[in-house]
């Protein structure tokens, strides 16, 4: 299944978040979630485990309320295909404090392995770009993906988006919090939100 | 010259209700600071207000589920936020729907209503019927308001159950209170 030279998914995202400092980090449902879980559980990450498609937009949600910090999305290709619609929506509001990144295995992973559209036709970096994300590119390196964390950490010159495409190999899951009460709870207290 | 004085009244009078006024003036006063929206004729008036308030975050969306997803980012972030949609984007919400029960946030909906009072588009009648249906079986709290000089209330009543005790609501505005669009004289 494993083509050669892809990037393997856990060291793409342990190297993105080492330096994450006050960075709100949001997994897509999935595999994305685990990798998030697996670089090392943190009161900022936001764990999804449904609402696919979604992503995006509750990353949009965090950095329009807290605009200094940064607001990192990690997703795979199903998710952000469901949500497509939402990278028209970023690229109209512009927050300068949002990274989406795509975790791209151009296939289905948790329900089989069957093909996405990223692995014949679409082409997601053109796709974010058109939708007014100008700043959007493919990493292929590690070396490119430890040069990203820089920019991540700016939240005046974003939104920015990256497709990284990775090794579709199965890995073990690393099991984060499924409890959503807890996850925002959580986030909300480590920015000095208490319960209602 | 009476008359003709009387109708142009009338007509300012249709083309500038004041319960949208109202409903702006009850988002300001529950500091709700994200206000995600699927434009609609019913809500035109209201979108205008916000978009013209440097308090309000105006997020248009593609289709309405991502203003569900917002909205739960924003109460993760600090704000509130509310969701302005047409009866039929209802059904395009149902499962991100689930994050209001899954994050237990504060999530208020207005809902303008078609395809249900003088409608003339068949096309509106199916989701328009199942509209409070949709919103029951998802776990949201369903109010309505028919009547210019009740939105006020309703619209309270949804704002502070949903901000002040994280119930999930939805305030259908009935299609009786926007009128019905008109298609042919």
């Amino acid at each position: 299944m494993s083509k050669a030279n892809l990037l393997e998914r856990r060291s793409v995202v342990s190297a993105l978040l080492a330096g994450r400092k006050e960075a709100i980090v949001v997994g897509g449902l999935g595999a994305s979630t685990y990798d998030i879980a697996a670089a090392g559980d943190h009161d900022r990450n936001f764990y999804l485990w449904g609402a696919m498609g979604g992503a995006v937009m509750i990353g949009l949600g965090v950095a329009l309320a807290q605009p200094k910090l940064p607001v990192v999305v990690i997703t795979g290709d199903g998710e952000m295909l469901m949500g497509i619609g939402s990278l028209a929506t970023v690229g109209l509001q512009k927050p300068g404090n949002l990274t989406i990144i795509v975790l791209d295995n151009e296939v289905y992973g948790e329900t089989g392995g069957q093909a996405s559209h990223t692995a014949s036709t679409v082409d997601l970096v053109g796709v974010a770009k058109a939708s007014g994300i100008s700043d959007a590119r493919p990493l292929s390196t590690m070396a490119e993906i430890e040069a990203f964390t820089a920019p991540i950490q700016d939240v005046s010159s974003g939104p920015r988006f990256a497709s990284i495409k990775i090794d579709s190999a199965n890995l073990e899951r690393v099991l984060a919090s499924r409890d959503g009460s807890f996850i925002v709870t959580r986030i909300r207290g480590a920015l000095g939100f208490g319960p209602i | 010259m009476h008359a003709r004085n009387d109708v142009h009244a009338e007509t300012a009078a249709e083309t500038t209700p004041s319960w949208p006024e109202d409903i702006f003036s009850i988002l300001q006063r529950f500091d709700v600071r994200q206000v995600a929206y699927v434009p609609d004729a019913g809500h035109s008036q209201l979108i205008e207000r916000v978009l013209a308030e440097p308090s309000m975050r105006a997020v248009p969306l593609t289709t309405e589920e991502e203003g569900v997803a917002l909205l739960a980012g924003a109460w993760a972030g600090g704000q509130r936020g509310v969701l302005l949609m047409q009866s039929s984007g209802v059904g395009n919400c149902v499962n991100m729907l689930s994050l209001t029960q899954i994050f237990r946030f504060p999530f208020l909906t207005l809902v303008t209503m078609r395809g249900e009072w003088g409608e003339f588009n068949p096309w509106q009648v199916p989701m328009g019927s199942s509209t409070a249906g949709v919103f029951e079986l998802s776990g949201i709290k369903v109010l309505r308001a028919s009547h210019p000089s009740e939105v006020r209330e309703v619209v309270e009543a949804g704002a502070g159950q949903a901000y002040n005790a994280c119930t999930p609501t939805a305030v259908l505005l009935s299609q009786r209170l926007i009128g019905a669009k008109v298609f042919t004289k």
